[in-house]
């Protein structure tokens, strides 16, 4: 065992993967020589050569369906979006193309790949660098959206991204790049399409993913000392989604707090919270809340704080949890008039 | 420093020239001739032998009039069965019949093609089944023929997103050592989309062996040319990325064939990317859905009549002896057939199976998508038992 970031598992996890399969081509801007800007590619250049790790012109389009046509040939893509909202002009491609291929073709053509997206905030990062766009993927049939919350899991889930026959956004959340836990790779954790207990709880349990993850655990860390023993269950792989082990946890303790980071209308979470009422009605004591981003453009490096959720959020969400069997005087005005 | 166009006129010949003559020009051979390369007359009489263009062989271009005509019947016949609710839609290529012939011709089998939604003719020039081509279009399913055994992309109606996957296929086949050609089809409007710019570009950076074959048929929809662009010509868009470029007439079927040889060439000898632009004319409205008459006029729909790319390349194949009125009898014959047959397949009402909507979203469906096809198939069964 040994103690490594984040960043560096996801740099192993590339270079065991491009050594096991020679038909791995990672690029995009920056990866060749610089090693990327958060250094993920770093030292593959120089290991695999300028033909297996390279620099593309500057055009996310061109480089998601460069892949797309290096795919139907046989190979198999990492492409790096450098940031979140960098990967929107690629959009047309990742919907349009990448995502429908198998399916407007019977399953004669597959376009399997990975798209790594280092996304979401806490970083002090200017705009149009923080953005949580895991949305706009997971709605979109025919793509894997898994975002990694430990350092095992990066390794783990990219090298299984890599080797999966569907297209997978991959999404990096930047604020965890340069956390470290201790580590032995190469590990394998649990497969996609699993959502894992964290840390086990009776009183309710908080779901998040990605970057909330860290939020969930120190609010449940914290809750203790209100005298609530909080369940976190990491979700891992958004699509495919792991209703079972969800619904399960939430049949356990009668509550259910989902934490996204991304703002929260519309978002994965609402996605969350419906299915977990669908499936846990009976045994909810009260409504399933979400503890989400505000309904905002990511806000200037000065406000990010307000806008993140933070433990302090979580745990007052929690506290709104209707333990005294009591309505959420939040919503009793809601639509009565003035 | 800037000069002034006046200021420009009055320097001196000597003045303007570079200063070291023997410098080359770095867009020398990029840039496309001022005017359309043409070897037809639109006489169908032959222009005096180009060195840089020569003429096919005889019998390519007699394969290519078979096809042609072959082509054109089957363009009539997609509109007929569109008229009688058989397709639910079908853009013509009507009067682009060189291109869309050439752009095949010009290509081995192991080539791969990346067509539009207006390629059908040119698909099914290619030898794929009608029937499986017009799938897209009769709403059976989306993609009706196997693109991978075809060497096919799917037929692409989002505009120029195909430049960039040509080039990433061309690139990968090039990569794993196979000398394989992409050519892409696309119109002028596309041009105007960012795709075929990072296509082109991407192709060019890479070294990749694409041909790019623009077919200027004038109008995007109703939108005229002169709204896509202020270049000279769609041609003049390739040396920006430092792709050598070419504009030929695309109703010479000749011209059309012989340029889209060179470019194939071009691409396989490991040269990079090659653009063609082809003037042409859709004679038809852009589907049977679009009221042509409101943005064009008959007099210029007439003209491009009389530039008939099939009327061209017979006169030209007569002349030479080796068409006459029997092979030309008998290829009308074996285009009525094609169209016969067609026709006879596209009467029958294809099954379609919805519990086929579920397979191909991912190699294995997922657990939602397993729940939700059982749902559906909970449902068919339900309405099975209510009409028994």
């Amino acid at each position: 065992m040994a103690t490594m970031t984040m960043a560096k598992a996801l740099n192993a996890a590339l270079a065991d993967a491009m050594l096991d399969d020679e038909r791995v081509l990672v690029f995009g801007e920056d990866v060749g020589q610089l090693g990327g800007v958060f250094r993920i590619t770093d030292g593959l250049q120089a290991r695999f050569g300028d033909k297996r790790c390279f620099d593309t012109p500057l055009a996310e389009a061109g480089i998601v369906g460069f892949a797309v046509g290096l795919a139907m040939s046989g190979l198999r893509p990492v492409v790096e979006m450098q940031f979140d909202a960098f990967a929107y002009p690629a959009f047309e491609q990742i919907a349009s193309h990448v995502a429908k291929l198998r399916n407007r073709t019977r399953g004669a053509l597959s376009v399997p790949m990975v798209i790594r997206v280092p996304y979401a905030g806490g970083i002090g990062g200017v705009e149009h660098h923080c953005d949580s766009s895991e949305a706009y993927y997971a709605h979109t049939p025919g793509l894997k959206v898994v975002t990694p919350a430990t350092v095992d899991d990066a390794y783990s889930l990219l090298r299984e991204a890599i080797d999966d026959p569907d297209p997978v956004v991959f999404m990096e959340p930047k604020k965890l790049y340069f956390a470290g836990a201790e580590t032995a790779l190469p590990t394998r954790t649990e497969p996609f399409g699993r959502a894992v207990v964290r840390r086990a709880g009776r009183d309710a349990t908080l779901v998040a993913y990605g970057p909330a993850v860290p939020v969930a655990l120190e609010a449940a860390e914290a809750a203790r000392d209100e005298g609530w023993d909080l369940e976190v269950v990491d979700v891992r792989t958004i699509v495919p989604f792991d209703d079972a082990t969800i619904a399960a946890s939430v049949r356990r303790t009668g509550r259910c707090v989902v934490v996204q980071e991304a703002q929260g209308f519309a978002g994965v979470g609402a996605e969350i919270a419906a299915r977990v009422q669908e499936r846990c009605f009976h045994a909810l004591h009260a409504p399933v809340l979400r503890v989400s981003g505000l309904d905002i453009p990511y806000p200037a490096p000065m406000l990010e704080h307000t806008h993140l959720p933070s433990v302090d959020r979580v745990l007052d969400a929690v506290a709104r949890l209707q333990w005294d069997d009591q309505p959420d005087r939040r919503w009793l005005t809601e639509g009565s008039a003035a | 420093m800037t000069t002034t166009p006046q200021a420009a006129r009055r320097a001196s010949p000597r003045k303007r020239r570079p200063a070291t003559p023997t410098a080359p020009d770095p867009a020398a051979g990029l840039l496309p001739e001022t005017e359309p390369v043409r070897l037809l007359d639109p006489d169908g009489t032959l222009l005096p032998a180009r060195a840089d263009y020569p003429e096919p062989p005889v019998e390519a271009l007699r394969e290519m009039y078979r096809r042609m005509v072959v082509g054109r019947r089957f363009d009539t016949q997609a509109t007929a069965l569109t008229k009688q609710g058989r397709l639910a839609v079908y853009p013509s290529s009507r009067g682009q019949e060189a291109c869309q012939v050439g752009g095949v011709l010009a290509l081995r089998d192991d080539d791969w093609v990346f067509p539009t939604y207006r390629e059908s003719m040119a698909l099914t020039a290619r030898g794929i089944d009608p029937v499986e081509v017009l799938t897209l279009l009769r709403g059976d399913w989306h993609c009706g023929y196997d693109p991978a055994a075809r060497r096919t992309a799917p037929q692409c109606t989002p505009l120029a997103t195909q430049c960039v996957h040509a080039a990433g296929l061309a690139y990968g086949e090039s990569y794993q050592g196979r000398d394989t050609v992409a050519l892409v089809y696309i119109g002028d409007g596309a041009t105007s989309e960012g795709d075929f710019h990072e296509g082109v570009n991407f192709a060019a950076v890479f070294k990749a062996p694409v041909v790019y074959f623009v077919q200027n048929n004038r109008y995007a929809i109703s939108v005229p040319l002169s709204r896509q662009t202020a270049a000279p010509s769609l041609a003049y868009k390739g040396v920006g990325y430092g792709v050598p470029s070419e504009q030929v007439d695309g109703n010479d079927p000749v011209a059309v064939l012989a340029v889209l040889t060179r470019a194939v060439a071009h691409a396989r000898a490991g040269k990079g990317p090659f653009l063609v632009e082809a003037h042409t004319y859709r004679m038809e409205p852009h589907t049977n859905a679009d009221d042509a008459s409101r943005y064009r006029d008959t007099d210029e729909v007439e003209a491009w009549r009389d530039r008939d790319p099939l009327a061209r390349l017979e006169t030209y194949l007569r002349g030479r002896d080796v068409l006459d009125d029997a092979a030309v009898a008998e290829i009308a014959e074996q285009a009525e057939t094609y169209a016969a047959e067609l026709r006879e397949r596209m009467n029958t009402q294809p099954t379609v199976d919805p519990l086929s909507l579920f397979d191909h979203v991912y190699a294995e469906p997922t657990p939602q998508l397993v729940e939700q096809r059982e749902q559906v198939r909970a449902e068919l069964a339900a309405a099975t038992e209510e009409d028994a």
